[in-house]
């Protein structure tokens, strides 16, 4: 099979339902000719024109505001937001009109809309571009979160919330951008609510999040040469939640880990290990353990910065601690 | 303190801190070129002007408020060669011991309430500072420097109205170098930039942001009103930046032509004039102005080959700062 960029597969994911359906349009900041900063929708401007790929002044609350209008009038707007950081000022448009015109109006207007942005940290650009805010959309009722861990998801993941009827934001992993991975030329669309098993194991489960999925990966692999079998799941949207995924598999391993790269309070972690804590908990051996990043705004130091994202070895040292029946929270 | 630079120690000093922009910008260029900082960072070249002729017209404790383009105003408003060197290279001996960088150098010993990686995020809190100078009675003012891609915000327009409502000391200062990223301003922002702010009753300027002299004595005047209860105020000024958007915008020409770069270098560098002039008036010899850029760079040399040297802040830290511990 072929193998493509993550950037190529979101650029072609867009490209195929902007002919598949005339009311798809994108509109964000430097999305034309530019092809946004990490050069993701390059191209799209010379096929579909400006009336469809729209750049904006630096306008965030305005052209998210126009997006919820124009897709409540029939459009399917895909809003461009640089960074996911920039969410902050988006979020009453995001929140407090998108998510809740359905429910508001009884189920007679709808806001189909996908808002892509991204999540990372590692590169070097500080608190202020370096987020990763999806705990925090996920929170909200109505609104849907995807968080593609490679080129496959990406575009499959990207087709779907194009065509879900929801709200729905996606987060792209930045240092993932020029990642390669398989993906098929045919049409194939990867639902809601569905996780994927990368790797079957027996003693552990690690689910792990767009960027946190191959740390995951890499720790099982280390974990292998120890003789611990890790099972890894990758959750692939955060809302809706494949619960039965996560809880079969914990059931048989007995053991979770938990990885993401939001901060680790009140985190996406924390909603996993808690569902996982509720409804398996005679089923576990050992607690449930969060691993997100540090509790800090994400500092500019490269000396600091690489201290607060989880790491393999790190999963890997959780791993076998837990398997080994150590306490790794102390009572 | 109300006067335009008029005398030749002041004409000095403001050549000197635009040559000192330049160089800075210059090494830091080279150190992302050779792959020693961390990250990317966003040239002030070409600019030079706007932010030595504004904070020339300042106080040590009249504030500014900065941009992800702020080496030059962090210079201009005082700061040290060896401690910005040290903060773009991520080391503890930075302004912020490594924890800014370049997008988020502050130094609040001269008055810069720090760079900022959201455009247009500074202007509540250049108001919010002009706010409290107004409540302690201080004449200080505050001058917020923005570029012309960050008037699409709408927090310009809620602080602006408030400025105006309650006669703040801020004075707005939109660099208007043509561009935001890689889209011309008129592509972007409708009407005239000025009108903006008259909407407000606010008193707002054009002027040429290439001419230090003419930057500075419009501030001073404006620095002067505002210290009197006039502001606010606001100025829009017509600059160029040389490089791209940030240093890793090497291929530019679908957005902008090399010969238009070429023009601006060639006839409106902001150093080069206010050189002419300053020869031209006999102020100082062409050997002179050699001789304090000599200067300048060997400073500059020694402060990155210092930074370079210098330790990364350790790990403990990371987790320390997130808030003030009060014992
Ligand atoms: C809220 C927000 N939106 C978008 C960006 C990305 N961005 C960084 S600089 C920039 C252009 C700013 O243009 P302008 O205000 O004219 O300043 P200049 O870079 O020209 O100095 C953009 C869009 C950002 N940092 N913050
Ligand atoms: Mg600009």
């Amino acid at each position: 099979m072929r193998s493509i960029t993550l950037s190529q597969a979101v650029n072609e994911a867009i490209a195929e339902e902007m002919r598949r359906d005339e009311t798809v349009f994108l509109i964000g900041e430097d999305v034309a000719e530019a092809g946004t900063p990490f050069k993701v929708t390059s191209g799209l401007v010379e096929e579909f024109g400006t009336d469809r790929v729209i750049d904006t002044p630096i306008a965030e609350p305005g052209f998210m505001g126009l997006a919820v209008g124009a897709a409540m009038t029939g459009a399917r707007p895909i809003v461009d937001l640089m960074f996911g950081d920039f969410l902050f000022l988006v979020m009453d448009q995001l929140c407090n009109q998108a998510a809740k015109t359905h429910y508001m109006s009884g189920g007679k207007l709808n806001v189909p809309l996908v808002l892509r942005t991204n999540l990372g940290a590692t590169r070097r650009s500080a608190a202020q571009h370096s987020q990763s805010l999806h705990a925090l959309v996920a929170h909200i009722p109505g609104l849907k979160v995807a968080m593609p861990s490679s080129a496959y998801e990406a575009k499959g993941l990207m087709k779907t919330a194009i065509r879900d009827d929801n709200p729905v934001v996606i987060f792209e992993d930045k240092l993932m951008y020029q990642d390669k991975a398989e993906v098929p030329e045919e049409e194939f669309l990867i639902p809601f609510g569905e996780a994927k098993v990368l790797r079957e194991g027996r003693d552990v489960t690690l689910i792990g999040t767009s960027s946190m999925r191959q740390v995951c990966e890499a720790a099982a692999t280390m974990l292998e040469a120890d003789g611990v079998s890790a099972e890894v799941i990758d959750p692939r949207t955060i809302a809706p939640l494949d619960e039965a995924t996560i809880l079969q598999s914990v059931k048989k391993t007995t053991r979770a880990i938990v990885v993401d790269e939001g901060h680790q309070n009140f985190g996406t972690t924390a909603e996993i290990a808690a569902r996982i804590s509720e409804k398996a908990f005679y089923h576990l051996d050992a607690p449930v353990i969060r691993m997100g990043a540090m509790d800090v705004p994400i500092p500019f130091s490269p000396a600091l910065e690489d201290l607060t994202v989880p790491t393999p070895e790190q999963v890997a040292e959780n791993a076998r601690r837990i398997v080994a029946g150590e306490l790794i929270h102390a009572l | 303190m109300a006067d335009a630079k008029t005398n030749t120690e002041d004409y000095l000093q403001m050549y000197r801190q635009m040559v000192r922009i330049r160089t800075f910008e210059d090494n830091a260029n080279q150190l992302y070129l050779d792959a020693k900082m961390p990250g990317l960072t966003h040239m002030y070249s070409g600019e030079e002007a706007v932010a030595v002729g504004i904070c020339e017209a300042l106080k040590v404790t009249d504030k500014i408020t900065s941009t992800h383009r702020g080496h030059g105003h962090c210079v201009a408003k005082g700061a040290a060669f060896k401690e910005m060197f040290c903060e773009l290279l991520g080391k503890e001996e930075g302004y912020c011991r490594g924890k800014g960088g370049s997008m988020h150098i502050a130094d609040q010993s001269n008055g810069n309430l720090g760079a900022n990686a959201i455009v247009g995020g500074s202007m509540g809190i250049a108001t919010g500072s002009a706010l409290r100078a107004k409540m302690q009675g201080s004449d200080d003012v505050t001058v917020c420097f923005f570029g012309d891609g960050a008037t699409a915000q709408g927090l310009m327009y809620e602080v602006m109205n408030m400025a105006a409502l309650w006669k703040l000391p801020v004075i707005y200062a939109c660099e208007n170098n043509g561009y935001s990223e890689y889209t011309k301003t008129d592509e972007i922002a409708a009407g005239e930039i000025t009108a903006r702010a008259e909407a407000f009753g606010i008193e707002a300027h054009k002027v040429d942001g290439q001419d230090v002299l003419a930057v500075n004595a419009l501030t001073t005047e404006l620095v002067q009103r505002a210290r009197n209860g006039e502001g606010p105020f606001f100025i829009e000024l017509d600059t160029y930046r040389y490089h791209g958007h940030h240093v890793g915008d090497i291929n530019r020409t679908y957005y902008r032509t090399k010969d238009e770069e070429a023009e601006w270098k060639a006839k409106r560098d902001p150093i080069k004039l206010f050189g002419d002039w300053l020869t031209g008036e006999g102020i100082a010899s062409e050997d002179e102005l050699a001789a304090l850029g000599e200067e300048v760079r060997s400073e500059a040399a020694e402060a990155v080959a210092y930074a370079l040297e210098a330790p990364y802040p350790d790990g403990s830290e990371v987790d320390m700062h997130v808030f003030l511990e009060t014992t």
